[in-house]
């Protein structure tokens, strides 16, 4: 497996007010990679998906992320080039971020805008390769029945399934997942997951998740980092999370962090 | 034994407001009394017998009002139809007026150097009356209905720009976010994440707007921007009381019509 570096996170720092969402985290992830991000809630694992895909800028200092090699934001600002390199990252949101009153095909079409022309983008001319793209990725994640359909009218799960095709038309080379099952049934949630992984052993995309439940993180992930106020507290194999990691994580309550049961 | 003893130890006495509690009330109301006095001489309240002295007046205009006179009941519709044209373009020109202007105007999607300008700018062309505008436009492109679309096209305008702009402003931020990820420039984003949300409503707002407007567009003909309102302009002139019942019930009809079937389609669109 080559063993470029695809993303990259320098010394990154975010303020909400007083409080640190991320304290100085910095991160590597090489091309192929599938990471778990776990972490209790308000660790900083949104915010640093968030930040990588400059949807939101980190805080003015020395803080660098970087993606292909190519600046996304850094000292606080975000790169006036960074719409080429959202072209390149997928983005799976907790809430599936659809555009309910949108057709599903309409959405999953959406992830063309970036690579077709401009005008034909925004009134919505999409050219026959897109159309032709749209319906190979809804029946790849197993919806293209409903290309029809308004998205607010499908599951969740089926939202989302819908997401991962947006990504798909957007031909991502990386895909960022924040949260994608938190919102799911387990049985939706793991139809996602092994989404993900199969995107990511089948066609050698690079996969981010953070997740809820670190069962999923151990069963479908191989290398696993964690935050903690802000802090990378571990970043490694599964193998490292013992008993004494997670309850340094998550604190002595940290079975909660399970669906199936903790190790013991 | 009452359930309720008056005399009951430790129970307190009912709440009672102190008089400097209800100094606000008493400066509001007093207030509002004296400006009312004050306006009794210069509105001339004074004359309001004159309503029951001057009754032959009012016997001669009552009687011929319940005798409408409908000879000409081909001018009267084509007049109304005339209004109702006026209505129309004007609110289809406010709207494509409000479409950019109401996008500018929202905080959560405009740069604030950008915002305020447009909210001033905007905030003045509702400040003016649509008659002040009418009186404009007459003297800019002479009487008749041009005169009437223009005046509602820009009143309108500002009205529709901020209720536009508010429901802008209302919108959930998860669909634009999840257009942007997909590298989409800001104009996508706006016409795939943003006007999604709020086509419903502004389409409603359009529609009311159209329905107040066609109330409008009558009064502008009273300053001869064209239409039904001229027509009744000039038979009140004349003391035609006959006609001008007529066409009264002809503006009430039409009136009553539209706002009915506006309201049909608005119920559905929400």
């Amino acid at each position: 497996m080559p063993d470029a570096a695809v993303l990259s996170v320098r010394n990154a720092s975010k303020s909400f007010g007083p409080r640190k969402a991320l304290d100085g985290v910095s991160l590597n992830v090489s091309r192929g990679e599938m990471i778990a991000l776990i972490g209790p809630s308000g660790s900083g694992k949104s915010t640093l998906l968030r930040s990588i895909s400059g949807l939101q800028a980190i805080d003015q200092g020395p803080g660098v992320i970087e993606a292909f090699g190519g600046p996304v934001q850094s000292a606080g600002k975000i790169s006036r080039k960074v719409r080429e390199t959202r072209i390149r990252v997928g983005f799976i949101f907790q809430q599936f971020n659809l555009v309910g009153r949108l057709t599903l095909f309409t959405n999953v079409a959406l992830g063309s805008l970036g690579r077709i022309p401009m005008l034909r983008g925004t009134f919505g001319a999409w050219p026959q390769e897109t159309k032709d793209a749209v319906m190979a990725a809804l029946s790849r994640v197993g919806v293209a029945e409903y290309a029809g359909q308004r998205a607010n009218t499908l599951s969740g799960g089926q939202q989302q399934r819908g997401a991962i095709a947006r990504a798909l038309v957007q031909k991502a080379k990386i895909i960022l997942a924040d949260e994608p099952v938190a919102s799911l049934d387990p049985v939706s949630a793991r139809k996602v997951m092994e989404l993900l992984r199969d995107l990511n052993a089948s066609d050698g995309l690079t996969v981010v998740v953070t997740l809820h439940q670190v069962d999923y993180a151990l069963r479908y992930c191989k290398r696993v980092v964690a935050l903690k106020a802000g802090k990378v507290v571990y970043d490694g194999p599964i193998d490292g999370l013992d008993r004494e990691r997670l309850i340094d994580i998550y604190g002595p309550e940290f079975e909660d962090a399970f669906w199936e049961g903790a190790p013991k | 034994m009452t359930l309720i003893d008056p005399k009951m130890a430790g129970v307190p006495r009912p709440p009672s407001r102190t008089l400097a509690q209800r100094a606000p009330d008493i400066l509001v109301w007093g207030g509002v009394i004296a400006f009312l006095a004050v306006s009794f001489g210069p509105v001339e309240i004074s004359r309001l017998p004159m309503l029951f002295s001057n009754s032959e007046n009012m016997q001669q205009f009552g009687r011929e009002l319940l005798r409408p006179d409908f000879t000409n009941w081909k001018l009267y519709v084509a007049q109304m139809w005339l209004t109702v044209q006026i209505a129309l373009w004007g609110t289809c020109l406010a709207v494509f007026l409000a479409i950019p202007f109401g996008l500018v105007c929202a905080r959560n999607i405009s740069p604030v150097w950008l915002q305020q300008p447009m909210r001033l700018a905007m905030n003045l062309l509702r400040s003016v009356p649509d008659l002040v505008l009418g009186l404009l436009f007459i003297v800019a492109v002479g009487l008749g209905p041009f005169a009437g679309v223009m005046a509602l096209a820009l009143n309108t305008g500002g009205v529709l720009a901020k209720l536009f702009s508010e429901a802008v402003e209302s919108i959930d931020r998860g669909p634009v976010e999840g257009v942007r990820a997909t590298g989409a420039t800001p104009l996508q984003e706006v016409v795939w994440g943003v006007i999604p949300q709020v086509a419903p409503l502004w389409s409603s707002y359009a529609l009311y707007r159209f329905e107040s407007n066609s109330r409008s567009a009558t009064v502008l003909g009273l300053i001869g921007a064209g239409g039904i309102g001229q027509t009744l302009f000039e038979s009140l002139n004349g003391f035609n009381y006959s006609q001008v019942a007529a066409i009264a019930i002809v503006i009430v009809v039409a009136v009553t019509l539209i706002d009915m079937l506006s309201q049909t389609i608005r119920a559905r669109l929400l």
